[in-house]
């Protein structure tokens, strides 16, 4: 088992190793201009750069952790990480008990979906403009878009899982003498929770896109507005640090999102491995 | 107070099934005493479930009434605990989740509901599965969970709708037993739906063979054999025999008016 592991984790690695070393032969013979395209090299040592702090360390300024961890990609991490987390928060949390209602309630339903099908095709970046005449630059209008964009995917998901679930489960806890609270919130909700968290999927994907475009335009920290800093200046290396950055977070998130699937569904079927 | 514990009287359902009107039931009468294990018996169509569904709350009777305890049946409850088919167990508690949910709704103890549920999870052969999820469990072991579910609300009347259809033989036979010990100790009022002649044959008091559309009552015989029964005796074949003959027109009936729907269709 562990033999195949290392075998199927190795010849995923073919891939990027064969592109990397076409990319660096490119650059050392000189086919491609270094600012439209930098070498590998040059990209791994400016995301060092990058990640390292910017000056030296001076016992006078404060401590030494404080220090370590003072470069700019960490703070542009943990900016874009704080945008996606309160932004998402957000609109997740109004989705969630929105969609448990819509999904609960024909009346509700009756009176909501048609505005929310209205609402729903309307891409998080058609907001921009309104986003900054409503709360300006900073923060705000950033939370906004990205709650706009993990809204719906929860909302629709949330209804979809509350109206799947199947009628033999609501016949055995009303058997059982549940009352209408304990019905809902451990019968529905529980048995809704597939739908729901693939709904958080991909209101997570979302949220993570429109924080890097946010970024380019309301605020000035975050990988967003740093690589489009870098192209102001031309450091071609230092946008693709950033986007392999970018990249490696989505990963890291992704990760740690199919941890948490995992361990929440460990009792569904479509998980037996 | 009566010595029954289930009246039904002069029960009749009505559906409306592609606009017409289907008779699931009529004038259906049965009185049934505290402890007797009923099996109802016949052809799938035979409203058998619909009776049962009756009784326990799920769907009321279009005409006619059903008092269990001397209370009017209008909606679902403990008092009348309900092992499905499907197992119906929730796929998201473990088994000894399963068998708590009833007692927390009733608002038992902590220590009383751990108590009760570490006996029947004993009783039941399950102890071992106690922090298991039901989608790791054999058919033959969710459904020893659905009846301790349901004997953890210490139900005084259990209702079970084809609960080992959808079983191997040998399990069958196994669950058989153990809810003839359990019936035995427990002193349960049971109705039991199946369309299996040997299964009511092996495990009733009484059986209620029921006729197809509309649902009536065709015969009501008690079984006098002495448990636990021999299924090769000649005294089972016999009765066997005659069940037999009874579901097979109640099938035929069944068949021919499938044919004429057809035809009509």
């Amino acid at each position: 088992m562990k033999q195949k592991n290392w075998r199927e984790s190795a010849s995923g690695l073919v891939a990027p190793v064969v592109i990397v070393a076409l990319w660096q032969l490119s650059a050392t013979l000189g086919l491609v201009n270094p600012l439209v395209l930098p070498s590998p090299w040059a990209v791994v040592l400016k995301w060092i750069e990058y990640a390292l702090p910017l000056t030296a360390f001076d016992p006078a300024a404060g401590s030494w952790l404080a220090w370590a961890v003072s470069g700019e990609l960490l703070k542009d991490t943990l900016g874009s990480m704080y945008r996606v987390v309160v932004g998402f928060l957000v609109g997740a949390g109004l989705a969630l008990p929105l969609g448990l209602l819509m999904g609960a309630s024909q009346v509700v339903y009756a009176w909501l979906n048609p505005l929310m099908q209205l609402l729903r095709p309307i891409p998080p970046i058609a907001y921009i403009p309104l986003a900054i005449l409503w709360f300006g630059l900073g923060n705000a209008p950033a939370v906004f878009l990205i709650a706009l964009g993990a809204f719906f995917p929860v909302l629709m998901n949330t209804i979809a899982g509350v109206r799947q679930v199947d009628g033999i489960y609501i016949r055995a806890a009303r058997n059982l003498g549940a009352s209408r609270s304990t019905m809902f919130l451990r019968v529905m909700l529980p048995a809704a929770v597939p739908y729901i968290l693939s709904g958080v999927r991909i209101g997570i994907g979302t949220a993570f896109i429109v924080v890097i475009v946010s970024e380019m335009i309301a605020v000035n920290n975050g990988l967003g507005f740093r690589i489009l800093e870098a192209r102001e200046y031309f450091w071609s290396d230092k946008i693709v640090a950033g986007m392999i950055s970018i990249g490696l977070l989505g990963l890291g998130i992704d990760i740690a999102m199919n941890k948490l699937n995992n361990h929440l569904l460990r009792w569904h079927r479509g998980l037996e491995s | 107070m009566s010595t029954s514990h289930i009246d039904i009287k002069g029960v009749g359902k009505v559906f409306a099934a592609g606009g017409r009107e289907v008779v699931a039931l009529k004038d259906i009468e049965l009185h049934i005493p505290n402890g007797q294990f009923v099996c109802l018996l016949g052809p799938s169509g035979c409203g058998k479930s619909t009776l049962l569904n009756a009784v326990a709350g799920f769907a009321l009777p279009s005409s006619g009434t059903i008092t269990a305890h001397g209370k009017l049946v209008t909606a679902p409850g403990p008092e009348r605990g309900m092992v499905f088919q499907e197992y119906a167990l929730f796929p998201w508690m473990t088994v000894e989740k399963n068998v708590a949910f009833g007692l927390e709704i009733k608002g038992a103890t902590a220590p009383e509901i751990e108590r009760i549920v570490a006996r029947l999870l004993d009783t039941l052969g399950l102890a071992e599965f106690r922090q298991r999820f039901p989608k790791d469990l054999s058919g033959g072991m969710r459904q020893r969970v659905a009846i301790a579910r349901v004997l953890a609300m210490d139900s005084p009347i259990m209702l079970m709708d084809e609960p080992f259809g959808a079983l191997d033989a040998l399990t069958r036979r196994n669950l058989q037993d153990e809810l003839l010990r359990i019936w035995a100790e427990l002193k349960k009022t049971i109705i039991f739906v199946t369309h299996s002649i040997e299964e009511a044959i092996y495990l009733a008091d009484r059986i209620v063979v029921m006729t197809y559309r509309p649902g009536t009552v065709k015969r009501d015989l008690m079984v006098e054999l002495p448990r636990l029964r021999d299924p090769a005796s000649p005294e089972f074949n016999a009765l066997k025999r005659e069940l037999g003959a009874l579901v097979m027109e109640e099938q035929q009936r069944h068949h021919h008016d499938e044919m004429r729907s057809a035809a009509i269709d």
